[in-house]
């Protein structure tokens, strides 16, 4: 045994916390390897024993923009904002959409679906919501190779600023999905009401944020309410930043990240809060 | 001596029947009314509030009431008590998994425990992938599990299968594989509760022998069980838990007997209270078990050289098929002498082949001439065979065997084994 070199062992000060817990991100911080562990987990095992395997990562969205293709782009001949053919400007939208999507539901369930690591040993709660929203981003990698395809196809070359807009709207979703996952995973624990609700929540967000359609259809005055879905504000970000219509980012979007930042606090104050009896409810 | 563990104060209390209570008393009304209730609880809940409800929130209980303990670094500490006397609950507080309601524990060094064997193993992962993912969970950095890894494979002996997916593996295996990696964790202080019952015999020696070299290290344990053995080998000191609370720490020995012979209404007696019968255990409701001596009065030691009554008091409140009741008898050493049921004779099982709901008492006679001096321990067990267990207490009551009159007393000396028949020897010369 080396016990040679052993450091001085830390001293755990356990008692029952009362009103707001502190956010304690050290313990996180102390725990980020199991935070790359479980992402990678989850990767491991997302298309095992699936005939088709990571190709579902480019199906999912590339089918969807097939059948929003032929609904709204052939038989309703939805305009697109500066003549942008409809497949790209749908598959545009929905690559930040499948992001989103996917993080929110697969974090919200992160709690439930890992009930025996809860009631049998101790780790910051908040690894298992983060590393579910940040495991969907190597399927958006994936996806996003067909995107370059797309705009080879089409001959649309993007503009410099997709240097430094797409991983702001990319984070900006990240937040986003994290914020409501982390109020809804937790809730989850006690309501499994949570399950039968977020199909219907991310059928309705999608319709309230503009993927089969443009935003230019809202009229100015709503267009203010319109930024409170961060979401809306990253999908035009997108298409600003990749086909280089739209407006490009303005005071709106500023509304749409204090949107997100303020879930994504109160989601983290209300998860810490619950997490004390997560193990005693799941 | 640096102090590892420092309890002060701890108390959990749980919120209980709130689920179980709902439908139990069921009549339609009131579930309706529950459930056009639920959206409005629910939205309070969330902010922590309780609506005013009387009758929904009275389910709280104490699974842990101003528990204080200090224990040295590098002892071994065992805990025993019965089903539901906090044991695990204080474990999890000690792990960190439930926070406890008051009260505060300082805990010097990290805390593993065997209660974690398998948590977070994907079965489409491969073992070497488990091992890795798992040792992560149990909080071990990457270089540390790499480090030994080999180790933690030859303990597993899945040497073999380590890059095939655990589904594919034996329970076997899983369990082997599963425990290697928390033993090799290698805490300040190790935490186990009651893994030893799983495994085959051969793994068991194993883990003991881990469990052994721990605390030679110089590290701190508990050592949860319930097999009174187990405790009295591995452990110089103990606590008793009961209700929730500390009830005794005391020297191994000391406090195995305070825990054996707590519960007894008097000496020679068990009874069971309504709150140690676990709800899966109806429609059977153990009433009490009893030993009496040859003259029929409950006694707590009891002759050697004569016969022994086991009583075994009990309710039915529905008819019951194919039920057997009875007692395994084992020593303190936690050797069983043997295992014995009401129907053990074919004639007598057909003839109660189902039980109607009512008042019953089984007994029995122990044969004069049988047990050895010593202390016994009787466990109670009630089943259908194949279909369902009721209810089992493998501690139920303790007993004393006085050896007076027995064969052989006339040597003051302990004669070795459970049990000392009155045997009839004959000595011949053969040289005639």
């Amino acid at each position: 045994m080396t016990e040679l070199t052993k450091p001085e062992p830390t001293t755990v000060y356990i008692k029952a916390s009362s009103g707001f817990a502190a956010l304690n991100l050290g313990d996180l911080w102390h725990y980020r390897e199991l935070i790359w562990f479980m992402i990678w987990r989850d990767i491991k095992v997302r298309y095992k024993q699936t005939a088709l395997g990571a190709a579902w990562a480019v199906l999912q969205p590339v089918l969807t923009m097939l059948v929003f293709n032929f609904l709204f782009g052939n038989i309703a001949k939805m305009e697109t904002d500066g003549g942008i053919p409809y497949p790209i400007f749908s598959y545009t939208a929905l690559l930040p959409w499948g992001l989103f999507a996917t993080a929110l539901n697969s974090a919200s369930r992160s709690l439930t679906s890992n009930q025996n690591m809860i009631t049998k040993t101790y780790f910051p709660r908040l690894v298992l919501p983060m590393a579910s929203v940040l495991g969907g981003l190597l399927d958006f990698a994936i996806a996003f190779v067909v995107l370059i395809g797309l705009m080879f196809y089409y001959g649309i070359t993007p503009g410099v600023n997709a240097l430094w807009a797409l991983p702001l709207f990319i984070l900006l979703s990240i937040v986003t999905a994290l914020g409501i996952a982390l109020w809804l995973s937790a809730i989850n624990v006690q309501y499994r009401d949570v399950g039968y609700a977020l199909p219907f929540l991310s059928q309705f967000w999608m319709f309230v944020t503009p993927i089969a359609y443009s935003s230019s259809v809202i009229s100015e005055q709503w267009q203010v309410v319109y930024a409170l879905n961060p979401m809306a504000g990253v999908v035009n970000g997108f298409r600003w930043a990749l086909l280089g219509v739209g407006n490009p980012p303005d005071l709106l979007i500023g509304i749409s990240a204090a949107i997100s930042v303020l879930i994504l606090v109160t989601g983290l104050v209300y998860f810490r809060n619950m997490e004390r009896t997560f193990a005693d409810t799941i | 001596m640096t102090i590892a563990i420092k309890v002060e104060n701890i108390s959990k209390r749980y919120k209980i029947g709130l689920a179980a209570q709902k439908f139990q008393y069921g009549m339609l009304r009131d579930v309706l009314v529950d459930t056009a209730k639920a959206p409005f609880r629910f939205a309070a809940s969330l902010f922590g509030k309780q609506l005013e409800d009387p009758g929904r929130n009275a389910g709280y209980i104490w699974a842990l009431k101003d528990v204080s303990f200090d224990l040295e670094e590098g002892k071994v500490l065992g805990i025993v008590g019965r089903n539901g006397a906090g044991k695990s609950t204080l474990l999890k507080v000690l792990s960190r998994v439930t926070e406890p309601t008051r009260g505060s524990v300082t805990v010097r060094g990290r805390v593993g425990s065997l209660l974690e064997v398998g948590t977070g193993f994907h079965p489409e992962l491969t073992g070497r992938e488990n091992i890795f993912l798992n040792g992560a969970i149990l909080g071990m950095k990457r270089a540390e599990i790499a480090a030994k890894f080999d180790e933690i494979v030859e303990f597993s002996e899945v040497a073999q299968f380590i890059d095939t997916p655990v589904k594919r593996y034996s329970s076997g295996m899983y369990l082997r594989l599963a425990f290697a990696v928390a033993a090799h964790l290698e805490p300040e202080i190790l935490v186990v509760d009651e893994v030893l019952a799983v495994g085959d015999a051969e793994f068991q020696r194993k883990c003991l022998g881990k469990m052994n070299d721990v605390a030679a290290q110089g590290r701190t344990v508990l050592f949860v069980s319930h097999n009174m053995s187990a405790i009295l080998r591995l452990t110089q000191e103990a606590i008793v838990m009961q209700k929730g609370q500390l009830v005794k720490r005391a020297p191994t020995p000391e406090a195995v007997d305070f825990y054996l012979a707590s519960g007894q209404a008097q000496a020679g007696e068990r009874t069971w209270d309504a709150d140690e019968v676990p709800a899966s255990a109806m429609p059977f409701t153990p009433l009490s078990l009893r030993v009496k001596d040859a003259r029929g009065g409950v006694a707590d030691t009891l002759r050697s050289a004569e016969p022994i009554t086991l009583e075994m008091e009990y309710r039915l409140d529905a008819p019951v098929t194919g039920l057997r009741v009875g007692v395994y008898l084992s020593t303190v050493r936690g050797e069983y002498v043997f295992t014995s049921f009401d129907v053990d004779d074919a004639a007598l099982y057909e003839k109660h082949s189902t039980r109607p709901a009512g008042h019953y008492v089984s007994k029995c006679q122990i044969p004069a001439d049988l047990l050895n001096e010593g202390r016994y321990i009787l466990g109670v067990n009630a089943s259908s065979f194949g279909v369902k267990r009721y209810f089992m207490d493998e501690n139920a009551l303790a007993f004393n065997i006085d050896p007076i009159g027995a064969p052989g007393i006339h040597w003051a000396e302990q004669r070795q084994g459970p049990i000392r028949p009155r045997l009839d020897w004959v000595i011949e010369n053969v040289d005639k």
